[in-house]
């Protein structure tokens, strides 16, 4: 008499089996290409075809992934980045950057928007944003990871650092009030100093034809800033354009290439 | 309790503010060894957090460390304190494998491991925990919004966001045409050259001190005491008129400090010579010329004679000129600070017929 051989199955949550129904529905298997990613050849395929997670490598070393290591600090500057052109998209919708308007619309925000954070959000993002951005140069630093091949890549890092400051520095114009124009009022004098091309900078006297000065208020380099002698309207539009669309648009590129050098300069950095 | 926080007042002083700062570091890199253990990092966490409690219960502390922009550089400073323990320890800990052959801990983490799950996990609980600090935040602290913009009203005092602070705070020692465009310009460039002048080799992919001293020691002096701590300055011990303001202290609008600054050309025409001021303004200055083109000029070379002669031998002439010269002027910052505050000099070289004043 042969002897029966018998399977004792598993016995799987509710969850899992959802799970293992889901997972193997149409709809599901037309979105994700490839098995769950439970054996080494899916979680090569999950990376490789999917276009959010291929920013990655396949395998990555094991100090990579350590925030030992890392700290994890530019992973969270492109996080808020990420969140602060979400919040920001949404305050673009109750905001005018006219003098009119400006200043009541940030009212209108804080006291008609019952439990409203998104201004907060995207303030203390902002201000979060900076402080990682430079502890993340910090680390890079300290770990020597700018050295070759990667001396490019921290170039670029830094005019991305650059641009987070403009980003911070423009946007806090914004709300038009009292704390806003006189920061701005503040940080864009220093222009009117610059040698040559401000109107009280070294070397601007030089620039005249006769009695004719060629730099003046209201053609220096704070004048190119401001779009006026003064912190007004023009500044309020310059400055409304450059944060919402000018600038997120150059760092969008250069985080792509800062992506992409790390990727091309070995991967995240290690001993050699 | 008033005895104490006078201490304290008296030693945010910028002049003992500043060379505190500058022991700090001298601490942090000479004694690395016996501060690179936990008990040392989270016994500061532990003062800092015990100050800001204290602190807190004075009104005037209160007043400035709550105001809603200056939260994040209270933030900001445990982070640095963290961060900046933390990045010794791990150099101290890898030198001390290297030490003993063993080679630094991330060399010994080389192999690789699966990006999914391994990493995506980890930046998924990051995202989430940075999404809940970030909500939590909102919902605590209100985003500040002051009275409508008014070009007629000027507060006192007038501050630049807080991340150009340091810059305003050079105002201080320097003309706009420098503290504002030249200096901010020159620490963009020697960031971007960073990598271009130091051709060690040594030290690249993990955390090390003894095989990268001067080039830490420097990047820290430029970026912890240089820029963080005159943030830091500027941001809770300015007061009205730019008049500095002890943590505990009172701010008084009515605050008088006397200026007396001299400038250099009065010390050689007037003091030393006992004669008037000349009316070209070159020859006026011509003293204070002489010695910034001494500085920027021939500094260089005499230092590649002797001082930095294994310098120009590693880097090469061309990257030791650059070095030197982003160098020297990273060092201008601390020179004018402390010519300020032991001569009263206000200028080297001041010409402000045409706004060229250093």
């Amino acid at each position: 008499m042969a002897t029966e051989t018998k399977t004792i199955r598993p016995q799987e949550s509710p969850a899992t089996r959802f799970w293992n129904w889901l997972t193997e529905t149409q709809v599901w298997k037309s979105v994700f290409r490839h098995e769950r990613p439970n054996t080494d050849r899916n979680r090569v395929l999950v990376m490789l075809s999917n276009i959010f997670l291929h920013l990655h490598p396949v395998r990555i070393r094991k100090s990579g992934v350590k925030l030992r290591y890392t700290w994890c600090m530019g992973g969270l500057s492109f996080f808020l980045f990420l969140s602060l052109t979400f919040t920001g998209l949404l305050l673009m919708f109750y905001y005018r950057p006219t003098l009119e308007y400006a200043y009541n619309d940030i009212v209108g925000l804080r006291e008609h928007v019952p439990l409203g954070i998104m201004r907060e959000m995207h303030r203390w993002g902002a201000h979060a944003m900076v402080i990682t951005v430079w502890l993340h140069m910090f680390r890079v630093f300290m770990t020597g990871s700018y050295k070759p091949p990667r001396e490019f890549n921290w170039s670029v890092g830094v005019i991305m650092l650059v641009l987070t400051l403009l980003l911070s520095f423009t946007g806090y114009l914004l709300p038009w009030d009292q704390l806003a124009i006189w920061a701005i009022t503040v940080g864009s004098n220093m222009a009117r100093a610059t040698p040559f091309l401000g109107h009280e900078g070294p070397g601007a006297a030089l620039l005249a034809l006769g009695d004719v000065k060629l730099i003046h208020a209201a053609d220096d380099a704070r004048f190119a800033l401001l779009g006026g002698t003064f912190v007004g309207e023009g500044a309020l539009l310059r400055f409304y354009v450059l944060h919402c669309v000018g600038l997120p648009l150059g760092i969008a590129v250069l985080m792509a290439v800062h992506f992409w050098r790390v990727r091309k300069d070995g991967g995240i950095s290690g001993p050699m | 309790m008033d005895f104490i926080k006078g201490i304290f007042n008296a030693v945010a002083d910028p002049r003992v503010y500043f060379l505190l700062m500058v022991l700090a570091l001298v601490g942090l890199v000479w004694k690395r060894e016996s501060i690179a253990s936990n008990a040392f990092g989270y016994g500061a966490l532990g003062v800092f957090t015990l100050f800001f409690a204290l602190g807190g219960l004075d009104p005037n502390f209160r007043l400035i460390i709550t105001k809603p922009d200056n939260v994040p550089i209270v933030g900001l400073i445990f982070l640095l304190v963290f961060f900046v323990w933390y990045s010794m320890k791990q150099a101290v800990v890898n030198d001390r494998r290297i030490a003993k052959g063993e080679g630094p801990e991330e060399a010994a983490e080389s192999d690789r491991v699966w990006v999914w799950p391994d990493l995506v996990y980890t930046e998924l609980i990051s995202l989430i925990v940075c999404s809940i600090v970030l909500i939590v935040w909102s919902i605590v602290l209100k985003a500040p919004l002051e009275q409508p913009a008014n070009r007629a009203v000027t507060p006192n005092p007038s501050k630049a966001p807080w991340y150009f602070l340091g810059l305003q705070e050079m105002l201080v020692y320097f003309d706009p045409w420098l503290a504002g465009v030249v200096l901010p310009g020159l620490i963009i460039v020697g960031l971007i050259a960073i990598p271009y002048i130091d051709t060690n080799k040594k030290g690249n992919g993990y955390y090390t001190f003894n095989e990268r001293k001067v080039e830490i020691t420097l990047f820290l002096f430029g970026f912890v005491v240089l820029w963080c701590s005159l943030i830091v300055l500027g941001t809770f011990l300015r007061g009205p008129n730019w008049n500095f303001f002890g943590p505990f202290e009172y701010w008084d609008l009515h605050k008088l400090e006397a200026l007396t600054n001299v400038n250099l050309s009065e010390y050689f025409w007037v003091r030393a010579l006992g004669q008037p001021l000349p009316t070209n303004y070159f020859l006026r200055e011509l003293p204070g010329i002489v010695l910034v083109l001494l500085y920027v000029g021939a500094l260089p070379v005499l230092l590649s004679k002797k001082l930095f002669k294994t310098y120009v031998d590693k880097l090469g002439a061309p990257r030791y000129y650059v070095t030197v010269f982003l160098f020297l002027m990273m060092m201008a910052l601390p020179i004018k600070m402390l010519l300020r505050w032991i001569f009263n000099l206000k200028y080297i070289v001041g010409i402000p017929e045409i706004f060229f004043n250093i």
